[in-house]
């Protein structure tokens, strides 16, 4: 049995540009130090610290040894790295936690995509032999799935441009997204076509971002913050690589990382997901099952603002957030790694 | 203001590899225009094959051959292609699923338009004229004739 006494008790994100002037430790540097202060805590007392980056996007190999420097590596310090999102590396965190000899723990995710071709640069996650030859970009994988759901009769495009709609609407709310506004569907079914059936609203932007999260257990989450957004269940999940070997039209690992974390399928005040193309968030509320007029993305989610390596740690900060403020009482983040929904994480937060 | 500093690096591993007994006898027979697959203790042929079922783990050896057609399952039309694609021109990347398998492979579709492309089409590969041992070797599918 995990755990449940581990918060999100600090965090800080930058907001999402298409093109920073600073590099990832600059990015870095200011949210780690504000994340720290809104926790109160001094990054000497961190017991664990771990980040998610992808040295791919840099070019350069061991590039995450220098994000160190936002978290001040001297005198020496215990870490960790994940060449995944920082959700995962917020993962390793809270198992690490659990081993109770430390109570703190500081996680980043960042990204910089701006000097990447991020198309080409994602066809090398995948399998070397049968799918990163033929330069498989992420926008047509999820071409390819929103064609399945077409097929299966689960979606319209209309449905598509929907979330698009209500993701840009949402995130005028949201001082760190990239991409808000007002929309009409029909004007955005009247926009060409990059990925049929794709539109390039249904694709996520490009960004760079950064974001850092402080965990605690215990006493002294409840000393750090007076009302610590309680980790009362974390898991992920992984399905087969081979996006011809899976049904695309729905996540069976999304829905077995939420059971794994506890969730009952009971009401929840806000739901944060990673639905980089705008089919994957009706796949992934059906994976779910979350009510028509669930409070999903206020954010904006990805569709907004797409940092990266720290999109899905951006998600638990999102829930998180409204957590420790009050405004929700019982939240779900996912984050998702891979091509096309290939592997979920789920994270459910309560208040007090 | 002062020129922005540029530096240039170029990456790269330049290694060879053994690509196995599946994988290996894979793009092996793309060389002599046959396309293998690997069947499951279930019975099931898997295409692209794999050493090992992604659903149970079990250890893989009977490759079968499949095709030379197989059927669009699903699909996306690709108007601009990027230089890391297989094709210069527009092309519909496609989930194709040759005939006899189980699972169907990511490929790119050569139909020149995409008002020719439709779920459930037939296809036919159109080989490399001179192979090199990669997946490409099956050039891409087209509309079969």
């Amino acid at each position: 049995m995990a755990a449940t006494d581990i918060a999100v008790v600090g965090y800080a994100q930058t907001p999402s540009t298409r093109r920073a002037r600073e590099s990832e430790v600059q990015l870095l540097v200011p949210i780690v130090t504000e994340a720290l202060q809104r926790a109160g805590l001094d990054r000497r007392e961190v017991g664990f610290t771990c980040a998610g980056s992808c040295d791919y996007l840099t070019g350069g190999p061991f590039a995450f040894v220098s994000n160190l420097e936002a978290a001040g590596a001297w005198p020496p310090i215990s870490e960790s790295h994940v060449e995944m999102d920082g959700a995962w590396a917020m993962y390793e965190a809270w198992v690490r936690l659990q081993h109770g000899d430390i109570d703190t723990a500081l996680v980043f995710g960042s990204g910089k995509s701006s000097p990447s071709k991020p198309e080409e640069m994602w066809a090398q996650q995948l399998d070397p032999y049968y799918l990163a030859p033929l330069g498989v970009d992420p926008a047509s994988l999820a071409g390819i799935q929103a064609r399945a759901l077409l097929d299966a009769g689960k979606a319209t495009e209309r449905d598509f441009a929907n979330v698009v709609v209500r993701s840009r609407r949402n995130a005028k709310d949201n001082p760190n997204a990239q991409v808000a506004g007002d929309f009409s569907v029909d004007e955005l079914l009247a926009e060409p076509y990059v990925r049929a059936p794709l539109r390039k609203h249904d694709l996520p932007p490009i960004s760079d971002g950064a974001v850092a999260v402080v965990l605690a257990r215990g006493d002294r989450a409840r000393a750090l913050c007076k009302r610590p957004a309680w980790i009362r269940g974390l898991d992920h999940r992984i399905e087969v690589h081979q996006p011809g070997m899976r049904d695309l039209t729905t996540s069976t690992s999304t829905a077995l990382a939420a059971r794994k974390a506890g969730y009952d399928g009971g009401p929840l005040d806000v739901i944060e997901l990673s639905s980089t193309f705008s089919p994957q968030e009706l796949i992934l509320r059906d994976a779910l099952g979350v009510d028509a007029d669930a409070n999903v993305n206020p954010s904006g989610g990805p569709l907004a603002a797409n940092p990266v390596m720290a999109t899905g740690l951006v998600r638990i900060v999102e829930v998180a957030r409204r957590i420790v403020e009050g405004s929700a009482s019982r939240g779900l983040a996912h984050a998702t790694g891979g091509q096309v929904l290939q592997h979920n994480l789920v994270c459910l937060m309560e208040g007090d | 203001m002062s020129q922005p500093r540029i530096v240039e690096s170029t990456l790269e591993f330049p290694y060879s590899r053994t690509l196995g007994p599946v994988v290996g006898a894979f793009l092996s027979g793309l060389r002599e225009h046959r396309i293998l697959g690997i069947r499951t203790r279930a019975g099931k042929v898997l295409v692209p094959p794999l050493e090992y079922d992604p659903n149970t783990g079990d250890a893989l050896d009977e490759l079968v051959e499949v095709g030379p057609q197989g059927t669009v399952t699903s699909w996306t039309w690709v108007d601009e292609p990027t230089p890391k694609h297989p094709l210069d021109r527009p092309f519909a990347f496609a989930l194709v699923t040759p005939d006899g398998a189980a699972t169907a492979m990511v490929h790119a579709v050569d139909a020149g338009s995409i008002d020719r492309m439709s779920t459930g089409m037939r296809v036919q590969p159109r080989w490399r004229a001179e192979p090199h041992n990669m997946i490409d070797d099956l050039a891409c599918w087209e509309p079969a004739s």
